[in-house]
Protein backbone atom coordinates (compact mmCIF):
# COMPACT_ATOMS: atom_id res chain seq x y z
CA UNK A 1 0.00 0.00 0.00
CA UNK A 2 1.47 3.05 -0.83
CA UNK A 3 0.36 6.97 -1.74
CA UNK A 4 -1.20 7.73 -5.36
CA UNK A 5 1.82 8.60 -7.77
CA UNK A 6 2.42 12.28 -8.38
CA UNK A 7 3.73 14.68 -11.10
CA UNK A 8 7.50 13.85 -11.39
CA UNK A 9 10.19 14.29 -13.81
CA UNK A 10 8.56 12.23 -17.08
CA UNK A 11 5.62 14.98 -16.48
CA UNK A 12 8.27 18.04 -16.57
CA UNK A 13 10.57 16.66 -19.24
CA UNK A 14 10.35 19.49 -21.87
CA UNK A 15 12.18 22.30 -22.64
CA UNK A 16 10.01 25.29 -21.37
CA UNK A 17 9.96 23.70 -17.67
CA UNK A 18 13.95 23.44 -18.08
CA UNK A 19 14.01 27.18 -19.03
CA UNK A 20 11.72 27.87 -15.98
CA UNK A 21 13.74 25.57 -14.28
CA UNK A 22 17.21 27.73 -14.92
CA UNK A 23 15.64 30.70 -14.42
CA UNK A 24 14.77 29.74 -10.80
CA UNK A 25 18.07 28.98 -10.02
CA UNK A 26 20.19 31.34 -11.37
CA UNK A 27 17.73 34.11 -9.63
CA UNK A 28 17.35 32.17 -6.41
CA UNK A 29 21.90 31.99 -6.69
CA UNK A 30 21.89 35.71 -8.02
CA UNK A 31 20.09 37.25 -5.39
CA UNK A 32 22.02 35.08 -2.88
CA UNK A 33 25.24 36.58 -4.13
CA UNK A 34 24.14 40.11 -4.43
CA UNK A 35 24.65 40.92 -0.94
CA UNK A 36 27.85 39.65 -1.03
CA UNK A 37 28.90 41.62 -3.99
CA UNK A 38 27.98 45.08 -2.86
CA UNK A 39 29.83 44.33 0.02
CA UNK A 40 33.27 43.78 -1.90
CA UNK A 41 32.34 46.65 -3.45
CA UNK A 42 32.00 48.93 -0.85
CA UNK A 43 35.19 48.24 0.25
CA UNK A 44 36.15 50.87 -2.22
CA UNK A 45 35.43 53.55 0.90
CA UNK A 46 39.28 52.33 1.79
CA UNK A 47 40.44 54.05 -1.44
CA UNK A 48 42.21 51.98 -3.80
CA UNK A 49 44.34 50.34 -1.51
CA UNK A 50 42.25 49.33 0.78
CA UNK A 51 39.73 48.14 -2.44
CA UNK A 52 43.09 46.38 -3.21
CA UNK A 53 43.66 44.37 -0.18
CA UNK A 54 39.91 43.26 0.18
CA UNK A 55 39.79 42.35 -3.18
CA UNK A 56 42.98 40.08 -2.84
CA UNK A 57 40.84 37.52 -1.21
CA UNK A 58 39.08 37.01 -4.51
CA UNK A 59 42.59 35.37 -5.90
CA UNK A 60 41.38 31.87 -4.22
CA UNK A 61 40.66 29.74 -6.98
CA UNK A 62 37.51 28.93 -5.35
CA UNK A 63 36.42 32.78 -6.18
CA UNK A 64 37.61 32.45 -9.57
CA UNK A 65 35.44 29.27 -10.04
CA UNK A 66 32.80 31.44 -8.59
CA UNK A 67 33.07 34.37 -10.44
CA UNK A 68 32.80 32.51 -13.98
CA UNK A 69 29.84 30.39 -12.44
CA UNK A 70 28.02 33.64 -11.33
CA UNK A 71 28.69 35.37 -15.10
CA UNK A 72 27.03 32.34 -16.36
CA UNK A 73 24.13 32.32 -14.52
CA UNK A 74 23.92 35.99 -15.22
CA UNK A 75 23.99 35.45 -18.95
CA UNK A 76 21.26 32.63 -17.96
CA UNK A 77 19.20 34.96 -16.31
CA UNK A 78 19.18 37.78 -18.91
CA UNK A 79 18.67 35.08 -21.72
CA UNK A 80 15.36 33.20 -19.74
CA UNK A 81 14.06 36.64 -18.23
CA UNK A 82 14.03 38.32 -21.62
CA UNK A 83 11.79 35.35 -23.24
CA UNK A 84 9.14 35.53 -20.32
CA UNK A 85 9.26 39.10 -21.10
CA UNK A 86 8.53 38.13 -24.72
CA UNK A 87 6.21 35.27 -23.36
CA UNK A 88 3.94 37.88 -21.51
CA UNK A 89 4.32 41.10 -23.12
CA UNK A 90 4.95 40.04 -27.22
CA UNK A 91 2.71 38.47 -29.83
CA UNK A 92 2.03 34.82 -29.17
CA UNK A 93 4.04 32.82 -31.08
CA UNK A 94 4.31 29.68 -28.70
CA UNK A 95 6.69 29.12 -26.47
CA UNK A 96 9.79 30.40 -27.52
CA UNK A 97 11.45 26.85 -27.67
CA UNK A 98 14.12 28.69 -30.23
CA UNK A 99 15.01 31.60 -27.81
CA UNK A 100 15.82 28.52 -25.25
CA UNK A 101 18.51 26.91 -27.46
CA UNK A 102 19.77 30.24 -28.28
CA UNK A 103 19.71 31.14 -24.40
CA UNK A 104 21.61 28.15 -23.99
CA UNK A 105 23.91 28.66 -26.27
CA UNK A 106 24.53 32.31 -25.32
CA UNK A 107 25.10 30.97 -21.58
CA UNK A 108 27.81 28.60 -22.66
CA UNK A 109 29.15 31.27 -25.27
CA UNK A 110 29.37 33.78 -21.69
CA UNK A 111 31.55 30.95 -19.89
CA UNK A 112 33.68 30.51 -23.26
CA UNK A 113 34.40 34.00 -23.57
CA UNK A 114 34.83 34.50 -19.55
CA UNK A 115 37.55 32.24 -19.76
CA UNK A 116 39.09 33.24 -22.33
CA UNK A 117 39.73 37.20 -21.04
CA UNK A 118 40.14 36.45 -18.03
CA UNK A 119 44.02 36.23 -16.48
CA UNK B 1 -14.33 39.93 -0.01
CA UNK B 2 -12.82 43.39 0.38
CA UNK B 3 -9.69 41.73 1.91
CA UNK B 4 -9.13 39.40 -1.20
CA UNK B 5 -9.67 42.05 -3.83
CA UNK B 6 -6.84 43.92 -2.00
CA UNK B 7 -4.48 41.11 -2.07
CA UNK B 8 -5.16 40.85 -5.78
CA UNK B 9 -4.60 43.72 -6.86
CA UNK B 10 -1.34 43.96 -4.39
CA UNK B 11 -0.44 40.63 -6.70
CA UNK B 12 -1.02 42.62 -10.05
CA UNK B 13 1.25 45.91 -8.11
CA UNK B 14 4.29 43.20 -7.85
CA UNK B 15 3.80 41.27 -11.12
CA UNK B 16 4.06 44.80 -12.61
CA UNK B 17 7.06 46.23 -10.39
CA UNK B 18 9.08 42.91 -11.17
CA UNK B 19 8.46 42.94 -14.78
CA UNK B 20 8.95 46.65 -15.22
CA UNK B 21 12.39 46.21 -13.11
CA UNK B 22 13.19 43.42 -15.41
CA UNK B 23 13.08 45.29 -18.47
CA UNK B 24 15.17 48.10 -17.09
CA UNK B 25 17.81 44.95 -15.89
CA UNK B 26 17.80 43.70 -18.97
CA UNK B 27 19.74 47.03 -20.40
CA UNK B 28 21.66 47.19 -17.13
CA UNK B 29 22.46 43.37 -16.93
CA UNK B 30 23.35 43.46 -20.87
CA UNK B 31 25.46 47.06 -20.22
CA UNK B 32 27.26 45.28 -17.32
CA UNK B 33 28.02 41.91 -19.17
CA UNK B 34 29.70 43.66 -22.05
CA UNK B 35 31.57 46.07 -19.11
CA UNK B 36 32.53 43.03 -17.33
CA UNK B 37 34.47 41.19 -20.34
CA UNK B 38 35.85 44.35 -21.38
CA UNK B 39 37.38 45.03 -17.84
CA UNK B 40 38.60 41.34 -16.98
CA UNK B 41 41.10 41.18 -20.17
CA UNK B 42 44.71 40.84 -18.67
CA UNK B 43 43.36 40.67 -14.81
CA UNK B 44 41.39 43.22 -12.70
CA UNK B 45 42.94 45.60 -10.42
CA UNK B 46 41.24 48.11 -7.69
CA UNK B 47 43.33 50.43 -9.74
CA UNK B 48 41.83 49.38 -12.84
CA UNK B 49 38.07 49.50 -11.48
CA UNK B 50 38.17 53.03 -9.82
CA UNK B 51 40.11 54.43 -12.61
CA UNK B 52 36.99 54.02 -14.19
CA UNK B 53 34.34 55.14 -11.85
CA UNK B 54 35.82 57.87 -9.14
CA UNK B 55 34.69 60.61 -10.34
CA UNK B 56 32.02 59.36 -12.99
CA UNK B 57 28.49 60.56 -12.26
CA UNK B 58 27.72 58.82 -15.61
CA UNK B 59 28.35 55.55 -14.07
CA UNK B 60 27.22 56.72 -10.76
CA UNK B 61 23.94 57.12 -11.97
CA UNK B 62 23.76 54.42 -14.17
CA UNK B 63 24.68 51.93 -11.38
CA UNK B 64 22.18 53.56 -8.58
CA UNK B 65 19.51 52.80 -10.99
CA UNK B 66 20.66 49.09 -11.36
CA UNK B 67 20.88 48.86 -7.89
CA UNK B 68 17.42 50.53 -7.40
CA UNK B 69 16.21 48.10 -10.28
CA UNK B 70 17.66 44.96 -8.09
CA UNK B 71 15.90 45.97 -4.83
CA UNK B 72 12.49 45.89 -6.62
CA UNK B 73 13.43 42.59 -8.58
CA UNK B 74 15.28 40.28 -6.14
CA UNK B 75 13.32 40.68 -2.89
CA UNK B 76 9.66 39.96 -5.16
CA UNK B 77 11.19 36.59 -7.04
CA UNK B 78 12.81 35.71 -3.50
CA UNK B 79 9.06 35.57 -2.37
CA UNK B 80 7.59 33.93 -4.80
CA UNK B 81 10.38 31.24 -4.60
CA UNK B 82 9.98 30.88 -0.78
CA UNK B 83 6.23 31.27 -0.77
CA UNK B 84 5.86 28.12 -2.84
CA UNK B 85 8.56 25.83 -1.13
CA UNK B 86 8.17 26.81 2.28
CA UNK B 87 4.08 27.68 2.00
CA UNK B 88 3.02 27.92 6.03
CA UNK B 89 5.97 28.96 7.25
CA UNK B 90 5.76 32.69 7.23
CA UNK B 91 9.29 33.26 6.33
CA UNK B 92 8.19 34.37 2.35
CA UNK B 93 8.02 38.07 3.48
CA UNK B 94 10.66 38.69 6.23
CA UNK B 95 13.40 36.89 4.19
CA UNK B 96 12.20 39.32 0.81
CA UNK B 97 12.38 42.19 2.90
CA UNK B 98 15.94 41.33 4.78
CA UNK B 99 17.05 40.74 1.22
CA UNK B 100 15.96 44.47 -0.12
CA UNK B 101 17.20 46.18 2.65
CA UNK B 102 20.36 45.00 1.93
CA UNK B 103 20.61 45.51 -1.58
CA UNK B 104 19.69 48.93 -0.72
CA UNK B 105 22.06 50.01 1.74
CA UNK B 106 24.96 47.83 0.66
CA UNK B 107 24.28 48.81 -2.80
CA UNK B 108 23.63 52.52 -2.58
CA UNK B 109 26.93 52.36 -0.21
CA UNK B 110 28.87 50.12 -2.95
CA UNK B 111 27.89 52.81 -5.63
CA UNK B 112 29.20 55.36 -3.52
CA UNK B 113 32.13 53.92 -2.66
CA UNK B 114 33.23 53.39 -6.34
CA UNK B 115 32.11 56.84 -7.04
CA UNK B 116 34.44 58.86 -4.44
CA UNK B 117 37.34 55.75 -4.54
CA UNK B 118 37.79 56.42 -0.70
CA UNK B 119 38.39 60.04 -0.82
CA UNK B 120 35.23 60.64 1.72
CA UNK C 1 1.70 -15.90 -21.71
CA UNK C 2 2.58 -14.77 -25.22
CA UNK C 3 6.22 -12.94 -25.77
CA UNK C 4 4.83 -10.22 -27.49
CA UNK C 5 2.21 -9.32 -24.20
CA UNK C 6 2.61 -6.21 -22.74
CA UNK C 7 3.16 -5.43 -18.94
CA UNK C 8 0.88 -2.95 -17.89
CA UNK C 9 0.55 -1.52 -14.92
CA UNK C 10 -2.36 -0.08 -13.56
CA UNK C 11 -3.45 1.85 -10.43
CA UNK C 12 -5.54 -0.08 -8.23
CA UNK C 13 -7.03 1.67 -5.30
CA UNK C 14 -7.85 5.58 -4.22
CA UNK C 15 -5.63 7.89 -2.62
CA UNK C 16 -3.72 5.02 -1.25
CA UNK C 17 -3.26 1.53 -2.98
CA UNK C 18 -1.01 0.09 -5.59
CA UNK C 19 -0.06 -0.74 -9.05
CA UNK C 20 -1.00 -4.58 -10.14
CA UNK C 21 0.55 -5.80 -13.29
CA UNK C 22 -1.56 -7.30 -16.15
CA UNK C 23 -0.33 -8.81 -19.20
CA UNK C 24 -2.45 -7.38 -22.07
CA UNK C 25 -1.90 -9.05 -25.50
CA UNK C 26 -0.43 -6.88 -27.96
CA UNK C 27 -1.98 -6.23 -31.44
CA UNK C 28 -1.82 -3.44 -33.93
CA UNK C 29 -3.41 0.13 -34.27
CA UNK C 30 -3.70 -0.41 -30.11
CA UNK C 31 -4.43 2.33 -27.62
CA UNK C 32 -4.06 2.53 -23.94
CA UNK C 33 -7.79 3.08 -24.25
CA UNK C 34 -8.16 -0.18 -26.05
CA UNK C 35 -5.28 -1.87 -23.13
CA UNK C 36 -7.76 -0.61 -20.58
CA UNK C 37 -11.08 -1.63 -21.82
CA UNK C 38 -9.49 -5.58 -22.09
CA UNK C 39 -8.35 -5.30 -18.57
CA UNK C 40 -11.69 -4.51 -17.35
CA UNK C 41 -13.66 -7.01 -19.66
CA UNK C 42 -11.09 -10.29 -19.59
CA UNK C 43 -8.82 -9.65 -16.67
CA UNK C 44 -10.51 -7.54 -13.41
CA UNK C 45 -14.33 -6.56 -14.05
CA UNK C 46 -13.55 -4.62 -10.74
CA UNK C 47 -11.26 -1.78 -12.67
CA UNK C 48 -12.88 1.01 -12.64
CA UNK C 49 -12.13 3.98 -15.21
CA UNK C 50 -13.95 6.58 -17.54
CA UNK C 51 -14.24 6.69 -21.23
CA UNK C 52 -17.21 7.80 -23.44
CA UNK C 53 -16.50 8.84 -26.90
CA UNK C 54 -13.61 6.78 -27.48
CA UNK C 55 -12.99 9.36 -30.84
CA UNK C 56 -10.72 11.99 -29.29
CA UNK C 57 -13.76 14.96 -29.10
CA UNK C 58 -14.97 14.20 -25.62
CA UNK C 59 -12.12 14.19 -22.87
CA UNK C 60 -13.60 12.11 -20.47
CA UNK C 61 -11.20 9.22 -20.73
CA UNK C 62 -7.98 11.31 -20.09
CA UNK C 63 -5.51 9.58 -17.42
CA UNK C 64 -1.61 9.47 -16.50
CA UNK C 65 -0.08 7.62 -18.83
CA UNK C 66 3.50 6.73 -17.93
CA UNK C 67 4.18 9.90 -16.07
CA UNK C 68 2.14 12.36 -19.13
CA UNK C 69 -1.63 13.17 -18.93
CA UNK C 70 -3.02 12.41 -22.25
CA UNK C 71 -6.15 11.11 -23.61
CA UNK C 72 -5.96 7.35 -24.03
CA UNK C 73 -8.23 7.08 -26.73
CA UNK C 74 -5.60 9.09 -28.88
CA UNK C 75 -2.62 7.32 -27.45
CA UNK C 76 -1.36 4.65 -29.61
CA UNK C 77 0.76 2.22 -27.56
CA UNK C 78 3.26 2.17 -30.18
CA UNK C 79 3.81 6.12 -29.48
CA UNK C 80 4.39 5.54 -25.86
CA UNK C 81 5.19 1.79 -24.37
CA UNK C 82 9.14 1.79 -23.10
CA UNK C 83 10.13 -1.75 -24.28
CA UNK C 84 7.10 -3.83 -23.31
CA UNK C 85 5.90 -1.99 -20.42
CA UNK C 86 3.03 1.00 -20.08
CA UNK C 87 2.09 2.46 -16.75
CA UNK C 88 -1.63 4.00 -16.24
CA UNK C 89 -2.96 6.31 -13.19
CA UNK C 90 -5.61 8.25 -12.67
CA UNK C 91 -4.55 12.42 -13.66
CA UNK C 92 -2.50 13.64 -10.93
CA UNK C 93 -3.67 16.76 -9.30
CA UNK C 94 -7.45 15.48 -8.74
CA UNK C 95 -8.60 13.31 -5.70
CA UNK C 96 -9.26 9.68 -6.73
CA UNK C 97 -12.50 8.16 -6.19
CA UNK C 98 -11.68 5.06 -7.52
CA UNK C 99 -8.82 3.17 -9.73
CA UNK C 100 -8.52 5.54 -12.72
CA UNK C 101 -11.30 7.46 -12.43
CA UNK C 102 -10.73 11.41 -10.32
CA UNK C 103 -13.20 13.65 -8.57
CA UNK C 104 -13.56 16.61 -10.96
CA UNK C 105 -15.58 18.09 -9.35
CA UNK C 106 -12.97 21.12 -7.86
CA UNK C 107 -12.01 21.43 -11.78
CA UNK C 108 -15.12 22.58 -12.50
CA UNK C 109 -15.73 24.35 -9.18
CA UNK C 110 -12.55 26.83 -10.12
CA UNK C 111 -13.98 26.93 -13.65
CA UNK C 112 -16.91 29.10 -11.86
CA UNK C 113 -14.65 30.37 -9.41
CA UNK C 114 -12.93 32.27 -12.29
CA UNK C 115 -16.07 33.58 -13.79
CA UNK C 116 -15.49 31.30 -16.33
CA UNK C 117 -19.73 31.22 -17.52
CA UNK C 118 -20.85 33.66 -20.09
CA UNK C 119 -23.54 36.83 -19.31
CA UNK C 120 -24.73 38.71 -21.22
CA UNK C 121 -27.61 41.66 -21.07
CA UNK C 122 -29.77 41.26 -24.48
CA UNK C 123 -32.88 39.28 -24.13
CA UNK C 124 -34.89 37.70 -27.09
CA UNK C 125 -36.07 40.81 -28.08
CA UNK C 126 -33.26 42.53 -29.18
CA UNK C 127 -31.27 43.01 -32.14
CA UNK C 128 -28.52 39.99 -32.70
CA UNK C 129 -25.31 41.21 -30.87
CA UNK C 130 -22.57 42.13 -33.77
CA UNK C 131 -19.16 40.77 -33.26
CA UNK C 132 -16.87 41.43 -35.78
CA UNK C 133 -14.92 37.59 -36.94
CA UNK C 134 -11.62 39.62 -37.62
CA UNK C 135 -11.49 41.91 -34.44
CA UNK C 136 -8.63 41.22 -32.57
CA UNK C 137 -10.57 40.30 -29.44
CA UNK C 138 -12.61 37.33 -31.55
CA UNK C 139 -9.12 36.47 -33.19
CA UNK C 140 -8.01 36.08 -29.27
CA UNK C 141 -11.08 34.19 -28.27
CA UNK C 142 -11.00 31.31 -30.72
CA UNK C 143 -7.48 30.69 -29.98
CA UNK C 144 -9.08 29.18 -26.85
CA UNK C 145 -12.70 28.30 -27.10
CA UNK C 146 -12.44 25.06 -28.18
CA UNK C 147 -11.04 23.78 -24.78
CA UNK C 148 -14.19 20.88 -23.96
CA UNK C 149 -13.18 20.56 -19.40
CA UNK C 150 -10.92 17.40 -20.45
CA UNK C 151 -8.71 18.07 -17.22
CA UNK C 152 -5.03 17.27 -18.76
CA UNK C 153 -3.68 20.55 -18.73
CA UNK C 154 -4.29 20.54 -14.80
CA UNK C 155 -3.12 17.50 -14.25
CA UNK C 156 -0.13 18.75 -15.59
CA UNK C 157 0.33 21.74 -14.06
CA UNK C 158 3.19 22.06 -11.27
CA UNK C 159 1.46 25.38 -9.86
CA UNK C 160 -1.51 23.92 -9.37
CA UNK C 161 -0.09 20.84 -7.28
CA UNK C 162 1.91 23.32 -4.71
CA UNK C 163 -0.77 26.07 -4.63
CA UNK C 164 -4.21 23.85 -3.80
CA UNK C 165 -6.07 27.57 -4.76
CA UNK C 166 -4.45 28.29 -7.66
CA UNK C 167 -7.34 28.58 -10.43
CA UNK C 168 -5.44 26.82 -12.98
CA UNK C 169 -4.65 26.86 -16.57
CA UNK C 170 -8.31 25.70 -18.26
CA UNK C 171 -10.49 27.93 -15.61
CA UNK C 172 -7.98 30.80 -16.84
CA UNK C 173 -8.43 30.21 -20.55
CA UNK C 174 -12.02 30.36 -20.18
CA UNK C 175 -11.77 33.58 -18.62
CA UNK C 176 -9.44 34.82 -20.71
CA UNK C 177 -12.05 33.99 -23.79
CA UNK C 178 -14.59 35.46 -21.90
CA UNK C 179 -12.61 38.87 -21.57
CA UNK C 180 -12.73 38.90 -25.23
CA UNK C 181 -16.38 38.35 -25.61
CA UNK C 182 -17.74 42.10 -26.24
CA UNK C 183 -21.09 40.80 -25.10
CA UNK C 184 -20.45 39.73 -21.52
CA UNK C 185 -20.93 42.28 -18.69
CA UNK C 186 -19.25 40.81 -15.67
CA UNK C 187 -15.68 41.80 -16.69
CA UNK C 188 -15.15 43.85 -13.56
CA UNK C 189 -16.10 40.59 -11.40
CA UNK C 190 -13.67 38.78 -13.45
CA UNK C 191 -10.91 40.07 -13.46
CA UNK C 192 -11.30 40.16 -9.71
CA UNK C 193 -11.86 36.82 -9.45
CA UNK C 194 -8.27 36.09 -11.90
CA UNK C 195 -6.48 39.05 -9.77
CA UNK C 196 -3.91 37.69 -6.76
CA UNK C 197 -2.35 34.22 -5.20
CA UNK C 198 -4.79 31.81 -6.56
CA UNK C 199 -5.08 33.68 -9.67
CA UNK C 200 -3.16 34.80 -12.82
CA UNK C 201 -0.14 36.09 -11.23
CA UNK C 202 0.42 32.46 -9.64
CA UNK C 203 1.49 30.91 -13.16
CA UNK C 204 5.72 30.71 -14.09
CA UNK C 205 5.20 29.93 -17.81
CA UNK C 206 6.50 26.76 -16.83
CA UNK C 207 4.50 25.54 -20.20
CA UNK C 208 3.25 22.08 -19.36
CA UNK C 209 -0.16 22.91 -19.73
CA UNK C 210 0.22 23.81 -23.41
CA UNK C 211 2.80 20.95 -23.74
CA UNK C 212 -0.02 18.81 -23.15
CA UNK C 213 -3.23 20.13 -24.40
CA UNK C 214 -4.47 17.53 -26.82
CA UNK C 215 -6.45 20.67 -28.45
CA UNK C 216 -3.58 22.70 -28.85
CA UNK C 217 -4.56 25.40 -26.82
CA UNK C 218 -2.07 27.65 -25.13
CA UNK C 219 -3.29 28.51 -21.91
CA UNK C 220 0.14 29.86 -21.37
CA UNK C 221 -0.99 32.57 -23.77
CA UNK C 222 -4.20 33.29 -22.36
CA UNK C 223 -2.66 33.62 -19.05
CA UNK C 224 -0.10 35.98 -20.23
CA UNK C 225 -3.21 38.01 -21.83
CA UNK C 226 -5.14 37.98 -18.19
CA UNK C 227 -1.78 38.98 -16.60
CA UNK C 228 -1.36 42.02 -18.82
CA UNK C 229 -5.04 43.04 -18.23
CA UNK C 230 -5.57 42.66 -14.14
CA UNK C 231 -2.14 44.61 -13.78
CA UNK C 232 -3.13 47.43 -16.02
CA UNK C 233 -6.19 47.39 -14.30
CA UNK C 234 -4.91 47.46 -10.71
CA UNK C 235 -2.42 50.18 -11.73
CA UNK C 236 -4.42 52.14 -14.62
CA UNK C 237 -7.75 51.00 -15.12
CA UNK C 238 -9.48 49.19 -17.82
CA UNK C 239 -12.24 50.26 -20.06
CA UNK C 240 -14.47 48.46 -17.60
CA UNK C 241 -13.77 50.31 -14.71
CA UNK C 242 -10.56 50.30 -12.15
CA UNK C 243 -9.36 47.08 -9.70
Amino acid sequence: MSARPRLDSRAKSHLSYFAYASHRFSGLLLACFLPLHFLMLSQSLRGAQGFEQSLALTDLWVFKFGEWALVILLAVHLAGGLRLLILEFGPWNGLRKGWIQLSTLFGIACGLLFLYLAN
Amino acid sequence: MGQALNQGVMQAKLWYAQRISAMVLGICVAAHLAMIFYAIRGGLTAQEILGRTQGNVLFAFFYEVFVLACFIHAPIGINNILQETFPRSGIAKPTACVLGLLILVLGSTAVVGVYSGGTL
Amino acid sequence: MSNTDLKVKVWRGAEQGEFVEYLVPRNPNQTVLDVVTYIQRKLDPTLSYRFACRVGMCGSCAMTVNGVARWTCRTHVSQIVQGDALEIAPLNNLPVIKDLATDMREFFNKWKGAVGFFKGDKTRYDDFAKVQPDSQERQLANAGIECIGCGVCYASCEVVESRPNYLGPAALNRAWTLTNDVRDVQQIERMRAVAGDAGCHACHSQGSCTEACPKSIAPTASIAGLKKLVARAAVRGSKWGKL
